[in-house]
């Protein structure tokens, strides 16, 4: 995980701030390039990296004019600019081709299989959050205890294990063994047919239209990978929340709170962790960028209908186009949380204004 | 050299502990041996970081002594008697996969594979992210914005992501899942000899350098990047593990080492099968991912607390 980096550059940018439109202006330039960046990274990987793209697409079994006709589609017979300038433009209105396994436009199925990772990444960060803040938080009171060794040891398991195997395990022990859970999938079967879901975020839905056996079953769907999710993010979120809250106590005003007789635990969550608050926010957002991607292995192995599993179901079937839809899809996601965390960082500590 | 000598004129036994603390140095190599004996003091007072230096010199051995090591044929298995063995069973220590190879002697032999993976990687990106980041910090200017935004849209990818998109593109197999890897890790290092550079980029040394007419070229190689590697060395080191866990995620979709060969993240996809009744064959390969990645990130972590006493603890 690179996540610290985009921390350093958050701050590395934040250095140079001036006034607020030029800090807009360079907040739109940096956007920009990155999102241009991103598309001339998949198109290069789309059309350069492959001898022959249009086989990639349509496999090598495929009849010679059908290769031939997406080969004309493609526009492969132009210079590599004009085609380049070509998926731009068809990038921009969201048009990635379509999918050769399920044979619908990729950004439908994108759209289609997207709130079902949303969903599991939001389950994930909260229990990461509302776990990882308070561990850290001990670890840096008591540092150097062995309770700061326990979190410590807690987070470099969390930053060594195989995400994948991990998930199989729990599977094995929670759901073959235990029966604590449900099998993999998103929900029962019994349900398919009863519950109509508006948004796409299941869980929502069942809870506005009150179906509370919905609810409870797709609860005990999404637990066990959402858990495994948010042991991943905990890991990062108490590590980080440790060294801010080291460095916050160290701070005079904890001093002066001391002398004034406030309580230890007035002096850690309420003046400490406040002024924490800010940079745990980006952290939290960044980890939730990070649970994105980290969805990818855990869907595989939860059989979780969202872009994770399309993506690597469309990776088994040679499928490209939605290879690379899915890798836009996400990193567009994955850059827009890294710049909104970014400006919420500036907007939300006032140290940061000018 | 034999009379090493110290202000109080008292002659120091090369090597010795005095020698090596001595806070005036008579040659070059005193300095850097003495240097390099107050980093590992401060490096072996961390009982962690001890255990993950462990574990990786016993990862080496067992890479190197693989032949020696491995009980039975990493590839070939006894499919008439040895199919899907429980860990314990004599001559089997760790049990056998649906093949009936010895889970323990293809352990031994993936060693190699995982360390070939990290090698490659460091020794691809290492140097990317070196060259980038120092010339980019040193000539400054329309060539800095230029690089270090590049570095930026790079770092912005989710680093799995891309390596996917890029194997399936490439093709699965070891080497391009190498390659794929390479090209998502050399930004942090790029960032991370950019600041170096810019610390020392306006210092005496290097300005007498240029007086002596030096070339940019030869500042940068000679001057500058050696200066950057302490820090880039601890950033690969913990990066290491995260490194292992991608390829790993990798060989599990199928992507990276191709069977028959051990890779311990192939290994696990071929054991998800029999996961509910012959849970070892996918548990033991992930045990040794688990333990492999805990020891670089161990080792990264005493690395930097050692290297870098500021930041330690923190």
């Amino acid at each position: 995980m690179t996540l610290p980096d985009t921390i350093v550059a958050t701050r590395r940018r934040r250095r140079r701030g001036s006034s607020f439109a030029k800090a807009v202006l360079r907040f739109i330039v940096t956007a920009a390039t990155t999102f241009l960046g991103l598309l001339a990274v998949t198109f290069f990987i789309g059309r350069v990296v492959p001898i022959d793209p249009a086989l990639a697409i349509v496999g090598d079994r495929a009849p010679a004019h059908v290769v031939e006709r997406v080969r004309e589609q493609l526009g492969l017979n132009l210079p590599l600019y004009q085609q380049f300038w070509i998926y731009l433009k068809q990038a921009v209105t969201g048009d990635f081709g379509t999918s050769v396994l399920t044979t619908n436009p990729v950004m439908a199925d994108i759209a289609r299989v997207f709130p079902a990772t949303i969903e599991l990444a939001t389950v994930g960060t909260i229990i990461g959050a509302l776990i990882g803040v308070p561990l850290g938080v001990l670890a840096a009171v008591k540092r150097g205890s062995i309770a700061d060794q326990i979190v410590r040891i807690i987070g470099l398991i969390g930053y060594s294990v195989p995400i994948f195997w991990l998930g199989l395990l729990s599977l094995l022990l929670f759901y073959a063994r235990l029966n604590w859970v449900a099998y993999p999938g998103r929900i029962d079967i019994v349900y398919e047919y009863t519950f109509t879901p508006v948004t796409g975020f299941f869980l929502l839905d069942a809870i506005w239209q009150g179906q509370w056996e919905v609810v409870w079953d797709l609860f005990r769907h999404i637990i066990l990978p959402g858990a495994l999710l948010g042991y991943f993010s905990l890991a990062y979120i108490s590590r980080m929340t440790r060294s801010f809250m080291l460095n916050e106590l160290s701070q005079e005003y904890v001093v002066a709170a001391r002398a004034k007789g406030l309580s230890e635990t007035r002096i850690i969550w309420f003046h400490a962790l406040r002024n924490a608050a800010v940079p745990l926010v980006t952290v939290i957002a960044l980890s939730y960028a990070g649970l994105l991607e980290g969805s990818v292995l855990t869907e595989t192995i939860f059989s979780w209908p969202g872009l994770g599993l399309y993506i690597t179901n469309s990776l088994q079937n040679a499928d490209m186009n939605a290879v690379l839809g899915g890798t836009i899809a996400i990193g567009v996601v994955f850059v827009s949380i890294n710049l909104l965390s970014d400006l919420l960082y500036r907007t939300l500590d006032p140290r940061t204004r000018r | 050299m034999s009379h090493q000598s110290t202000s109080m004129g008292e002659t120091l036994k090369p090597y010795s502990r005095a020698w090596l603390l001595s806070d005036r140095p008579t040659s070059r190599n005193q300095a850097r041996l003495g240097r390099a004996y107050i980093i590992w003091r401060r490096f072996a007072e961390n009982r962690l970081a001890l255990i993950g230096l462990g574990i990786i010199l016993a990862l080496l051995v067992v890479a190197a002594l693989a032949d020696v090591l491995a009980p039975h044929n990493p590839v070939q298995g006894d499919l008439m008697n040895a199919r899907l063995l429980p860990p314990g069973t004599p001559s089997y220590l760790l049990g056998t996969d649906d093949q009936g190879r010895d889970i323990l002697s293809r352990l031994i032999h993936g060693s190699r594979l995982t360390l070939f993976v990290v090698v490659l990687v460091a020794v691809i990106a290492a140097p990317i992210g070196l060259i980038v980041g120092t010339v980019s910090g040193y000539a400054g200017g329309w060539v800095d914005a230029v690089l270090m935004r590049i570095t930026d849209i790079f770092l912005a990818f989710p680093k799995l992501v891309l390596a996917l998109a890029l194997v399936a593109a490439l093709g699965p197999g070891i080497e391009n899942a190498i390659l794929a890897i390479a090209v998502t890790s050399w930004p942090p290092y790029a960032r991370i000899a950019r600041a170096e550079t810019l610390t020392f980029r306006n210092s005496e040394f290097i300005s007498a350098v240029k007086l002596m007419g030096a070339s940019p070229f030869r500042i940068v190689l000679r001057h500058v990047m050696p200066l950057c590697m302490s820090s880039l060395i601890v950033r690969v080191t913990l990066d290491m593990a995260g490194i292992i866990l991608t390829a790993a995620g990798l060989g599990f979709l199928g992507l990276g080492a191709q069977p028959p060969l051990p890779e311990w993240g192939a290994m696990i996809a071929s054991g998800r099968r029999f996961i509910l009744d012959q849970w070892w064959v996918a548990a033991m390969p992930g045990f040794a991912i688990l333990v492999v990645s805990l020891g670089f990130n161990l080792l990264g972590d005493g690395l930097r607390d050692a290297l870098d006493p500021k930041e330690a603890g923190q």
